[in-house]
């Protein structure tokens, strides 16, 4: 199966060289080959499932607990101004 | 050529709940910035998102009253985009099974009701805050700030059927949305600001044709008022576009408030590809018909049946509903008076006139105010007793709205209790007659009218603390003499 490599890593803002497409393009289509094998079964009776885990409404209680070293999550900002994630220009 | 107006919104609610989706956050707004987040809501790596139960149960209340089915199964899944306000890269959301679906609403548009189809109930996460810097908007700014306090605050999606045939229909629908939305306590839901959100997809078609025209979707609406004026100019730009030949882009486009047109904006390189998938570390929400029941319990009387209650049972008049329907807040307020006082249409006229007027002039809300139902249905017995005067008690309810102070204090203080004591009206009567001889002779030579000259008068010298009819009656015994 073929992928979009350019397409693919532009969604996932990756650059690549010509040789990493080439490369990372034959490995995703054997990826996709491999999960194209699962098409074959039948499943008409197999109800769609969206977890392998037989769980359901795991819930917490509506209560605030606040977070004991909050300021440490800005320390990850590359910048930081008035306590807030500086980042560069948006739209062009 | 005739068009057609065909307007479906996508509506976006912050739920009231104390912390946010799927972490232990605070939601509370104007905190300092980046002070109510979390490794989890900042998308640290290792981390487990649990559900808020507060949040779906707000949600599934919502689609209840919305008239919706509540599905067996929904499934939460990751919706991917890169954007600075979405810390993780994706956004929590619900896409192929959401909470609930095909509801509706019913709307008043000029006396006429009109059913409006809701496509779907779903839940997600909020994302952050951006500050623009260099400029007054994302567009031409140099740079931004980002602000994740808002980050996997609880929001509600619901969506509409394309079944809105005007700006008006759709201006009247987001009012419904939102007095039912704070009515059963869901969300503040106050467009300006952000707790209620809406977005508007729009196409016009020639009028009896059956196919949909292309569609552009509207952004940036922030009140009921550009809600209206956005859906008008895009109408018009469309139906302009559409008699020159010409043909409509499926675009986004922002409403600009101070031109008040859309603007395009540019169209992004990927038409949406969001590459949706379940959401591993969140398992399914599967309401049990215990757990649905215990939630319709807590949504008590849906405006509307309270409106057909105070129609049907107060027998009060349509425009009084309208007025007591207004805010919840006000509506509870009648409730709870009417608990301790049977008389809906006296209290009705209380609230509607003088409460109302003083909470206008002062900019006021009912929730501000000191005066307790108790209090106003204390006042209204005592003039119903005689104790004080209808026309005095207005000035009480004044005093008592301004000073705080209980009414029975204000009445005793001031001395304003009515005088029934009838030895204290007839000096004043006296005192009247004896300064008045002019109209005193009129009376006595035949013109009636005159009398109401006089009562004045003693109301006047009473300081309104004498009863009218108590004071003609003695007047005319006293004259008739």
């Amino acid at each position: 199966m073929k992928i979009d490599v350019e397409a693919v890593a532009k969604l996932a803002r990756l650059g690549l060289s010509p040789e990493e497409k080439k490369l990372f393009g034959e490995q995703l289509s054997r990826i996709l080959d491999h999960a194209d094998t699962l098409k074959k079964l039948n499943t008409d009776k197999v109800e769609p499932t969206s977890h392998a885990i037989p769980m359901k409404n795991v819930l917490r209680e509506d209560k605030v607990i606040p977070c004991a070293n909050v300021d440490d999550i800005l320390l990850n900002a590359p910048q930081a101004e008035e306590h807030m994630f500086k980042v560069p220009r948006i739209v062009e | 050529m005739k068009y057609e107006t065909i307007i479906g919104l996508e509506i976006h609610a912050q739920l009231l709940t104390e912390s946010k989706m799927f972490c232990a956050c605070s939601t509370k707004f104007g905190a300092k910035p980046n002070t109510n987040i979390c490794p989890v809501c900042t998308g640290q790596p290792g981390v487990l998102p649990v559900m808020n139960q507060k949040a779906i149960e707000l949600a599934i209340k919502t689609a209840l009253a919305l008239n919706c089915k509540i599905e067996k199964s929904s499934v939460f899944a990751r919706k991917n985009y890169f954007y600075p306000d979405l810390p993780k890269d994706f956004q929590i959301s619900q896409y192929e099974l959401p909470l609930a679906t095909l509801g509706h609403l019913d709307i008043v548009v000029e006396g006429k009701k009109k059913r409006i189809g809701i496509t779907r109930v779903h839940l997600e996460e909020d994302a952050g805050k951006l500050v623009h810097k260099g400029a007054a908007r994302i567009m031409g700014a140099t740079e931004s700030l980002v602000d994740y306090n808002r980050t996997g605050v609880p929001l509600m999606e619901i969506v509409s059927e394309p079944d809105l045939r005007s700006p008006a229909e759709a201006k009247a629908f987001m009012e419904t949305l939102q007095h039912l939305l704070q009515f059963i306590g869901v969300c503040d839901a106050k467009m300006e600001e952000g707790s209620l959100r809406c977005d508007a997809n729009i196409s016009l078609r020639p009028a009896g044709e059956q196919k949909f025209g292309t569609k552009t979707e509207v952004k940036n609406m922030n009140s009921f008022k550009a809600v209206f004026k956005a859906l008008k100019a895009e109408e018009k730009r469309h139906e302009e576009v559409l008699s020159e030949g010409g043909k409509i882009n499926q675009e986004t486009r922002f409403f600009d408030d101070i031109t008040e047109q859309t603007i395009g904006m540019r169209s992004k390189e990927y038409a949406h590809d969001y590459r949706y998938f379940p959401e591993p570390d969140l398992v399914p929400i599967e309401p049990s018909a215990d757990w649905l029941a215990k939630i319709k319990n807590t949504s008590g009387e849906l405006p509307e049946a309270k409106r057909d209650r105070f129609l049907n049972e107060y027998k009060l008049p349509e425009a009084d509903a309208e007025v007591l329907l207004a805010t919840p807040a006000l509506t509870a307020y009648f409730e709870e008076c009417l608990k301790l006082y049977d008389h809906p249409k006296t209290i009705a006229n209380w609230l509607m006139g003088d409460l109302t007027a003083y909470l206008k002039t002062n900019n006021l809300a009912i929730e501000q105010i000191n005066l307790t139902p108790a209090q106003l249905v204390e006042m209204l017995q005592m003039i119903d007793k005689g104790t004080i005067s209808g026309k005095l008690a207005k000035t009480i309810l004044v005093e008592a709205l301004k000073s705080g102070k209980t009414i029975k204090d204000i009445v005793a203080e001031q001395g304003l209790t009515q005088i029934s004591d009838e030895g204290e009206i007839k000096n004043i009567i006296d005192e009247v007659i004896e300064k008045n001889p002019k109209q005193v002779g009129e009376f006595r030579s035949g013109k009636d009218a005159v009398v109401m000259f006089l009562v004045g008068q003693v109301m006047k010298l009473s300081k309104g603390r004498a009863k009218p009819d108590a004071v003609q009656k003695l007047l005319r015994q006293k004259l008739g003499q």
